[in-house]
This record gives C-alpha cells, sequence and structure tokens, in this order.
C-alpha cells in the first residue's frame, strides 16, 4: 500500500535522480568511441583537471560563489533591518528589492546588456556625464566576471532579504526587551541579540546562495557565453559545451561528477553548521 | 531614549539614520533597471535618448507592437502556460500522494525512502543536464513540451511541504471517515486536501514562478522555433534585437515577458512572499 502510494513520485525520481547519477558515474569512467564502450578508470578526470579551460571555470565559479554570497549576505541583513516592520514606505522597498526575483534570470540579463553596453550603455553614459571614463564592462576579461556578480546580486538579494525578515521576526520580544533594560544601544542589540539569533538563517541563506551560485547560469548565455576569454566560464557552462558543443560525454559526465560532489560537500556543511548552534546551547 | 521601553523601540530592528538613508539609496539603484525597461518600452524608436531616465513626452506602444509582431510571444506565452499548469498538475498529484504516505502510514525503510526523496532537492534537473537529456530522448519526448516537464513530476520539496501540512490534520477525521467506509483515496481528497489548501497554494506559487522563469533544462529538451517557452524565445528575440541596437524593443520584449508575475506579484504580494517562506522551510 504505501508503495502502491509512493510509486508516481518513484518512478520520476528513479528516471530522472537516481539513474543519471549512475549513469553519470558510469559515463564518467568510461570511454565512448566507435570501437565501442572501455572502462578508463579516473583517466577523463585526470584529463578534465589537466584541461586549463576547466580549471579556469573552477576558479571563476569560486570566485563568483564568493563574489556573489558574501555581498548578497550583507546587503539582505541591511535590508531586512532597515525594513522590518509595518509602514508604506518599508512595504515599498520591501517589493522594490524584491522585484527582480520575480523576472526570469534571462530578462534582467537582456536588462543588464543595455546596462553594461559600453561607451552608450546606461551606466557608461551616467558616468561620462559625471566625468567618469566608462569601460567595456562585459568584453574586458579583468571585469566581466565583476559584471555577471553584481547582475546576481541584484537579482538575488531581495530574496536572501525574506528569510532574514522572517529570522528577525521570530527573534523573541522578551530577548529584545532585556537587551534594551540592561541600557544595550543599537549596535549593541545588534551584536549580540539579534545576529546571534540568526545564525541558523543565515546558514540556510548561505547554503541556498552558494547552491544558487553554481546552478544559475542562463545570464551567461545571453550577456557572454562564457568569454571573453573564458573570463566568465562557469562549471555548469562549461558542462553545457563540452556536452552540447563538444559531444565530449566523458568529459561532461566527469565535471558533473566533480559539480555534484561540490553541492554534496555544500549540503553537508550546511547540515551540520544549521544544527551547530543548537546544539551547542 | 526615554518611555516604555517595552511598546515602541522594541518592535523595530537597530535601523540608525545613516543606515537607512543608505538603504533607501540602494533601493533606487535597485529600481533603476526596472525603471530603464520601463521608460525605454514606450519611448518612441530613434529619438537617441536610450540611455536617458527621463521618460519620453510623446509614449508609444510601437515597440510592444513591433516585438509582438517580430517574435512569436503569444506561442511562446501559451508553451511556458502549458509547461507550468502541466507540470504543476503532476506534481499535486505525486505531492499529496508521496505526503500523505510519509505523514501517516507506518512501514518498515520509511526512513530512508524519505531521505531517498529529499536527496532531490540538491540533485536538481539542471546538474543532471547531460544524463537527463539522454533519458528524454530514450524515451522519445527530446523537442516536446512533455519533455521538459518530465523531470520536475516527482517534487521532493512538495512531498515534504504536503507532508509538514498533512500531520497537522487531526487524526481523528480521518478514522471518523475511515469508519464510513471511505477509501484512501476518499480520506485524502475529502478531508486532507481541503484542509491544507494554504500549503497547496504556496506550493503552486513556488512552482509555478521557478518554471515559468526557467531557462537552461528547455535550451536543452527544445530545439524547434515554435516549442520555445518564454525565456527561450526572450533569449533568442534579445540576441537578434541587439545586432540592431533596438533597446527600446529589448525593454518592450523583457517588459512583455515578466508582466505576468510581476502582476501576480503585486496584486498577491502576501502569498507570494509567505509561498516563498515555506520554499526555506528545508
Amino acid at each position: 500500500m504505501p508503495l502502491a502510494l509512493l510509486s508516481p513520485s518513484l518512478v520520476f525520481l528513479v528516471l530522472f535522480t537516481y539513474w543519471p547519477v549512475v549513469e553519470v558515474l558510469w559515463d564518467a569512467t568510461h570511454e565512448v568511441s566507435r570501437r565501442g564502450t572501455r572502462f578508463v578508470g579516473l583517466a577523463n578526470f585526470s584529463a578534465l583537471f589537466a584541461d586549463p579551460t576547466f580549471q579556469r571555470a573552477l576558479l571563476n565559479n569560486a570566485l563568483y560563489a564568493v563574489g556573489t554570497v558574501v555581498p548578497s549576505l550583507v546587503l539582505a541583513l541591511a535590508f531586512a533591518l532597515a525594513l522590518n516592520g509595518a509602514g508604506r514606505v518599508r512595504a515599498l522597498m520591501r517589493a522594490v528589492f524584491f522585484l527582480p526575483v520575480m523576472i526570469p534570470l534571462v530578462a534582467a540579463a537582456a536588462l543588464f546588456l543595455f546596462l553594461f553596453l559600453p561607451g552608450i550603455g546606461l551606466i557608461d553614459h551616467h558616468l561620462a556625464r559625471l566625468g567618469f571614463a566608462g569601460a567595456n564592462w562585459l568584453g574586458d576579461p579583468d571585469l566581466a566576471l565583476a559584471a555577471i556578480t553584481v547582475l546576481t546580486v541584484w537579482k538575488n538579494a531581495g530574496y536572501y532579504m525574506l528569510f532574514i525578515l522572517a529570522g528577525l521576526q521570530a527573534i523573541p520580544d522578551e530577548a529584545k526587551e532585556a537587551a534594551l533594560l540592561d541600557g544595550a544601544g543599537p549596535w549593541q542589540r545588534l551584536r549580540y541579540v539579534t545576529l546571534p539569533a540568526l545564525r541558523p538563517t543565515f546558514a540556510f541563506v548561505g547554503v541556498i546562495a552558494l547552491l544558487n551560485a553554481v546552478t544559475q547560469v542562463d545570464h551567461v548565455f545571453v550577456l557572454t557565453k562564457g568569454g571573453p576569454s573564458d573570463a566568465t566560464k562557469l562549471l555548469l557552462f562549461y558542462i553545457y559545451e563540452q556536452a552540447a558543443e563538444r559531444y565530449d560525454a566523458g568529459r561532461a559526465a566527469a565535471a558533473t561528477v566533480v559539480t555534484l560532489g561540490l553541492l554534496a560537500a555544500l549540503t553537508a556543511l550546511s547540515l551540520t553548521r544549521s544544527q551547530g548552534p543548537e546544539a551547542a546551547r | 531614549m526615554s518611555a516604555s521601553p517595552v511598546s515602541g523601540p522594541v518592535t523595530r530592528e537597530v535601523t540608525p539614520h545613516i543606515a537607512r538613508w543608505v538603504v533607501i539609496g540602494l533601493a533606487l539603484i535597485w529600481a533603476v533597471p526596472f525603471w530603464w525597461m520601463l521608460v525605454a518600452a514606450f519611448r518612441p524608436a530613434g529619438s537617441g535618448a536610450d540611455a536617458s531616465l527621463l521618460p519620453s513626452l510623446t509614449p508609444t506602444l510601437a515597440n510592444f507592437a513591433e516585438a509582438w509582431a517580430s517574435a512569436d510571444f503569444p506561442l511562446y506565452f501559451l508553451n511556458s502556460a502549458v509547461i507550468c499548469a502541466g507540470i504543476l498538475a503532476v506534481q499535486l498529484v505525486t505531492a499529496s500522494l508521496a505526503g500523505y504516505v510519509f505523514a501517516r502510514l507506518e512501514f518498515r525503510g520509511r526512513g530512508i525512502l524519505f531521505a531517498l526523496f529529499l536527496l532531490q532537492l540538491m540533485l536538481v534537473p539542471v546538474v543532471l543536464l547531460v544524463p537527463n537529456l539522454k533519458t528524454i530522448a530514450a524515451l522519445g519526448l527530446y523537442d516536446t513540451l512533455p519533455g521538459v516537464m518530465a523531470p520536475y513530476c516527482a517534487t521532493a520539496f512538495g512531498t515534504f511541504l504536503m507532508r509538514q501540512s498533512f500531520r497537522e490534520v487531526p487524526r481523528e477525521l480521518e478514522d471518523a471517515a475511515m469508519i464510513d467506509g471511505a477509501g484512501w483515496w476518499a480520506r485524502i481528497r475529502l478531508i486532507y486536501l481541503p484542509l491544507t489548501k494554504p500549503a497547496l497554494v504556496a506550493f503552486s506559487i513556488v512552482s509555478v514562478t521557478s518554471h515559468w522563469n526557467e531557462f537552461l533544462w528547455p535550451l536543452m529538451v527544445i530545439n524547434s522555433p515554435d516549442r520555445r517557452p518564454l525565456t527561450l524565445g526572450l533569449a533568442s528575440f534579445t540576441l537578434s534585437a541587439e545586432g540592431m541596437q533596438a533597446w527600446g524593443l529589448i525593454a518592450a520584449g523583457t517588459f512583455l515577458v515578466s508582466l505576468p508575475l510581476l502582476a501576480a506579484f503585486l496584486i498577491f504580494q502576501r502569498r507570494f512572499v509567505n509561498s516563498f517562506l515555506a520554499s526555506g522551510i528545508k
């Protein structure tokens, strides 16, 4: 009986979650050619790690993860602290920060295409009016990843704000009252009451943000296609390229296994971290 | 700092004035891309003021008309709607059944099975792009809308959400129905589902939002232009309009694609916010 009711879900989970993992492990350790399939052990992985483009993708993704997670969490905290509570202006501003979450990432990329346009784009045009020189934001290998990062922070910070707002509301009033009665100023209350209470929220939001840094690459397709000179090549885009453009199944599978390993490690880290504070008390 | 410490100040968080002004400034910056989209979409083409943030004195709908005519947006809308509705319809069934099992039935291996379900939260289909594409091809679903939908038909998040909500339903209600001879499907349909409507709505909002906005997986599955969802349509439209430097057109196209969810969000803000929060209860 239980299995009968679970079977509709299980059919899809087996087809699109469990089996693909087995398949990707198989593909990563085999070589498929016209002569047939043969086991090659870790050869695909050593070739993968020897590929400068993959090394670049790993480094890019690490930089991109740090560059998106830290600023968006700091901003989300600032937004949440300033906009917690009632009032029309606050509600309006919360909506402003949340709107980017509601549009597709490719739509955000379409808007930023003009923002980043060299010379006549929104940013350069206004920089010029203020007397600053512009730049080829998406065309310069030194700037392109940063430009993509800015777009991501704009897109996601409002989403993380939501969870922090919920976390703020879950802090018991007694804790805040006690701190007030003890004469704690605003900064002291932030430091000793609010931030410690938000730690589990931060652990959770941090993991979502890290997962997003690996799984969201839609904007790369519209803005840079991984260029210039691999500057914005992220892991998932690399996998896409290997599979869809170079037809290298073994390489793509090996890169997928590495990505899955990273995601698993991040998730495990989040589980230990988010349970940490409670367990310590 | 006077008055009673209990009412006023405690409900507020720390908002020193400087911080508040910084956040107001950031809100203005955050609004710029949207503002530019609106202004540029309604500006007559060829006015040479693409980067201006001031609205045109002679607003026009020409960009919308041209965008609507130059890409097959009505068809893309339809494809996206079919994809979202199809995924949601199947998900509501699979998630309710599985949620009921994990909420109410005792059997050996339940813990392990539940953990296996939750694994899907991490193993998102876009990461398993390549093997999933092979499966889709083997099933004969390549370049079809069902091919876009299939990987999402089972949902760990939905199962988890329904399990949590079903647990809140008093068991006595189900027992009474059982005595009256109601089978499992009747019990789920007549007792559990009506009492967990908020969870069903929350799940539906999150599901539709994420699939409406999805790009990479449909990009892999869909080949024919007439089966593209909105996101794919917008991306190819943007890339061709970029070549023409037709920024008003791009703004109008982006506006068209973003409008349904933006409008729904602005009307049902509270519901959306609560739904997204529910998506964080993992």
